[in-house]
């Protein structure tokens, strides 16, 4: 059992969801793809418009499904495809932060970037520091514990460590710890 | 009190007699002693139930925003000095339009029966009258004159001094402590419903297609139903505190709130309901707004 335990832990794996505009942070993860650059797969990418239709209630939902973290990138301050998007959005965060802090979630947790589209590197970067971060912080377990308490199926806790089907929905016979075992005795 | 409630009802009756509003939005008696409730008369007969005490806590302006109150016409409306702050939020978001409503505003020496904690601190005994400049709501009649003094303007230390308690504590009991206080709502909305600012036709919670807010009554759908009021109410509440009176479960909703005024005073130098011609915060943006926690 206890063995059992200690592979749990061992095959945990960070799950985070990034919220990207379409226009520079998209863009800039599609430049460090088609540059070949590695960074760290645990982390999901849902594209918006822009930032500011990024709404607060989007990244509580993440955490909803059983995300570990939530990442946040627009374009630069000044760059907005629609001007003045990102900076409406920076006013929500700034406030949306504070108010998450005060009901007890550690801000590592819910991280903010700017990455343009010539950032190929700077968002592998930043997904690398963010993944390592969670990964310090272990999965988010008072969320999960008040999701079960509720009785809320955590979608993306479930769809196992490496991606589920990507649709974040269980599919019946795919145990995740099973999974990633197989995947460790192919390798 | 006695000779302001008499002023009040034949202002009332003088304003509906004469046409000037339809409807008169004031507070008359309530289910018990030491309660009112909202009294919305339209006939000048009704003028003399109208009430005015110690305990007239209810914030009247949540009426404006209401169609089967606006739809009768123009409204009378009795204010406080606090309430009054709800008034401004309400013209500065363009939900209310001057011209349609006639404000009565009530010199308190504050409310309660003991003395409403917010009461203690109040700086605005007396709502503004006519004299009022651009910036400040002017009230369309003043009644009484507070005896009380206007508190001092305190600093943000002892404004916030609750807030900062919670804050002093260490995440995870801060965590521990908003899980117990949400566990207890039982999602009666109550605190949407007695708010003047929490104006929308159909509530984030109401919307179910995607379902955004679980609205069964357990601790994840409270928690995110909470942490959204508040931030819906960022920059907005003017903290008349008429969601934690009306709360059955006392939960400390003022406590959240209050986190939310701080902040928005500290990043954005920005106080609700003061100024009918500011920009509420989270409406507009400085190209100089805090920007160190972008990576």
């Amino acid at each position: 059992m206890e063995k059992k335990a200690e592979t749990e832990k061992a095959v945990w794996q960070p799950k985070i969801i990034a919220f990207v505009c379409n226009w520079c942070t998209y863009a800039g993860a599609d430049l460090a793809g088609t540059s070949r650059l590695k960074y760290d797969a645990h982390i999901r990418v849902l594209r918006l418009p822009c930032t500011g239709r990024i709404d607060p209630l989007f990244i509580l939902k993440a955490f909803e499904r059983g995300a570990d973290g939530v990442l946040v990138s627009g374009c630069h301050p000044g760059d907005c495809h629609y001007n003045t998007g990102n900076y409406h959005a920076r006013r929500r965060w700034t406030l949306f932060r504070e108010l998450l802090e005060f009901v007890g979630i550690d801000l590592q947790r819910l991280q903010f970037a700017w990455v343009s589209a010539a950032e190929g590197a700077k968002w592998a970067e930043v997904v690398n520091a963010m993944v390592a971060h969670v990964r310090e912080l272990g999965p988010f377990e008072g969320y999960h514990t008040m999701l079960a308490r509720s009785g809320q199926t955590l979608w993306l806790a479930k769809a196992g460590a490496n991606g589920g089907n990507g649709s974040g929905h269980d599919v019946p016979g795919t145990q995740p710890v099973e999974r990633s075992k197989e995947k460790q005795e192919t390798e | 009190m006695a000779e302001a409630v008499e002023e009040l009802r034949a202002l009332a009756r003088d304003l509906l007699a004469k046409g000037t509003v339809q409807v008169f939005v004031g507070y008359g008696k309530g289910a018990s002693p030491g309660r009112t409730a909202p009294l919305i008369i339209t006939s000048a007969d009704r003028a003399a139930e109208l009430v005015w005490d110690k305990h007239c806590l209810n914030n009247l302006a949540v009426y404006l925003t209401r169609s089967e109150v606006t739809k009768r016409g123009k409204v009378g409306i009795v204010v406080k000095g606090c309430d009054a702050r709800a008034v401004t939020g309400l013209l500065q978001e363009g939900q209310v339009a001057r011209e349609n409503v006639v404000i009565v505003g009530m010199s308190c020496d504050g409310m309660g029966e003991p003395l409403l904690e917010a009461c203690g601190r109040c700086d605005v005994h007396t709502p503004a009258g006519k004299d009022a400049d651009a910036h400040h709501l002017a009230c369309d009649y003043v009644i009484g004159k507070a005896a009380v003094p206007d508190a001092q303007k305190e600093d943000e230390g002892a404004e916030y001094a609750d807030v900062a308690r919670i804050e002093a504590l260490p995440l995870a009991e801060r965590w521990a402590f908003w899980q117990e206080q949400f566990g207890r709502c039982v999602r009666c909305y109550a605190c949407r419903q007695v708010c003047p600012l929490c104006y929308c036709k159909r509530c984030a919670v109401e919307k179910n297609e995607p379902q955004w807010l679980a609205t069964s009554a357990h601790t994840a759908g409270n928690f995110a139903w909470h942490v959204i009021r508040a931030m819906h109410l960022a920059g907005r509440c003017v903290g008349c505190g008429a969601c934690e009176r009306a709360c059955p479960q006392h939960i400390p909703l003022s406590l959240l709130n209050k986190k939310m005024a701080k902040a928005v005073l500290q990043h954005f130098k920005y106080r609700a309901g003061n100024d009918p011609t500011a920009a509420p915060a989270v409406k507009t943006f400085e190209l100089s707004d805090e920007n160190d926690y972008f990576r």
